[in-house]
């Protein structure tokens, strides 16, 4: 048996209609889990649906912002090994520009959703005994910031301190909780942002290892995480940025 | 889209240039203060105030305001 497989467990991965929420459920499929996904748009969940491999997977289209939405995604559950709380948004915005509705979306998605999500899982006891909670954080707001991004470093250094809080209450039932703080993935993140393709490349050679990372490569962290090769393992951030904050 | 107005919109975003010296023909990259941040700052009002979202390769094409007020209207359109 190999200890990292994921078979036979039950994992929910959300975000999973692009970026590195897709490449996780792919996967974490490919290990061997049942995997539930959900997302906001119905037609690209459905084509992450069917890059799953294997049988037994579910997809919930939903908006997770939305209070009935998320009830009804956590009544729906069924007893969860894994929790992958992956979606999340970027926006890059100078402070002073920032409007109360921008600070909202952001807080909102990448903040207060894993944390309702996490609650409500919990209060329903859809958790198995030695259950993974994975937070996909960021380098951003952890390890560094950069300019236009202080509200989503809030976002994500907040989503840090949740999961450690939550590490240490879920402990005494064997539940783990760790974060990933990956450095800038090739997504479509910035599609419709000001960053031009000269930026990102001039920011790529920033990078020791020269390149930004691939979301499979968050995807084989989440797996680690997600399988009993981290039994042992709470509380942690793991720092995935191709040396990036060596410097 | 009225130029007065983008003027006073485009010199809100720096700190210590004075808005008195903000024309349509003013080059702003000589400007003593330019620098990324005000780059950014710049095509966040245009997203915020005129709905356009410009990449910062089309903006480096532009070096006066009076440039860039075209640049944006023409997007606009």
């Amino acid at each position: 048996m190999n200890i990292f497989s994921l078979l036979g467990k039950t994992i929910l991965v959300t975000g999973a209609s692009s970026g590195i929420g897709r490449s996780i459920a792919v996967e974490c499929s490919r290990m061997g889990a049942n995997v539930i996904i959900t997302g906001r748009n119905r037609e690209r969940l459905s084509e992450t649906f069917f890059m799953l491999e294997g049988e037994n997977h579910q997809q919930y289209p939903c908006d997770l912002t939305i209070e009935s939405d998320l009830l009804s995604l956590v009544e729906l559950l069924p007893k969860l090994d894994g929790v992958v709380s992956n979606a999340g948004i970027a926006k890059p915005l100078v402070l002073q520009l920032a409007e109360n509705e921008d600070v909202n979306e952001v807080m909102q998605i990448n903040t207060l959703v894993p944390i309702h999500l996490t609650r409500l899982i919990l209060q329903n006891k859809k958790l198995n005994k030695g259950a993974s909670l994975v937070y996909i954080s960021s380098i951003n707001g952890n390890n560094c910031s950069s300019v236009g991004s202080s509200i989503y470093a809030a976002s994500k250094s907040a989503l840090t301190g949740f999961m450690k809080g939550v590490a240490l209450e879920l402990a005494p039932r064997g539940i783990r909780a760790n974060c990933i703080n990956p450095g800038m993935i090739e997504t479509d993140i910035y599609k419709d942002a000001s960053i031009g393709e000269e930026e990102l490349e001039k920011d790529r050679m920033k990078y020791p290892l020269k390149r930004y990372g691939k979301p499979e490569e968050v995807a084989y962290t989440t797996v680690y995480l997600l399988s009993d090769a981290t039994k042992w393992i709470t509380g942690s951030s793991l720092l995935i940025d191709g040396g990036y904050t060596l410097l | 889209m009225e130029m007065q107005e983008f003027i006073k919109n485009f010199g809100a975003q720096f700190d210590e240039t004075e808005m008195s010296e903000f024309t349509s023909t003013t080059k702003f990259r000589e400007l003593d203060e330019w620098s990324s941040l005000n780059a950014l700052a710049i095509l966040n009002m245009v997203g915020k105030k005129y709905a356009v979202i410009l990449k910062p390769e089309e903006m480096k094409a532009t070096n006066t305001v009076q440039e860039l007020f075209d640049l944006v209207k023409s997007k606009k359109n």
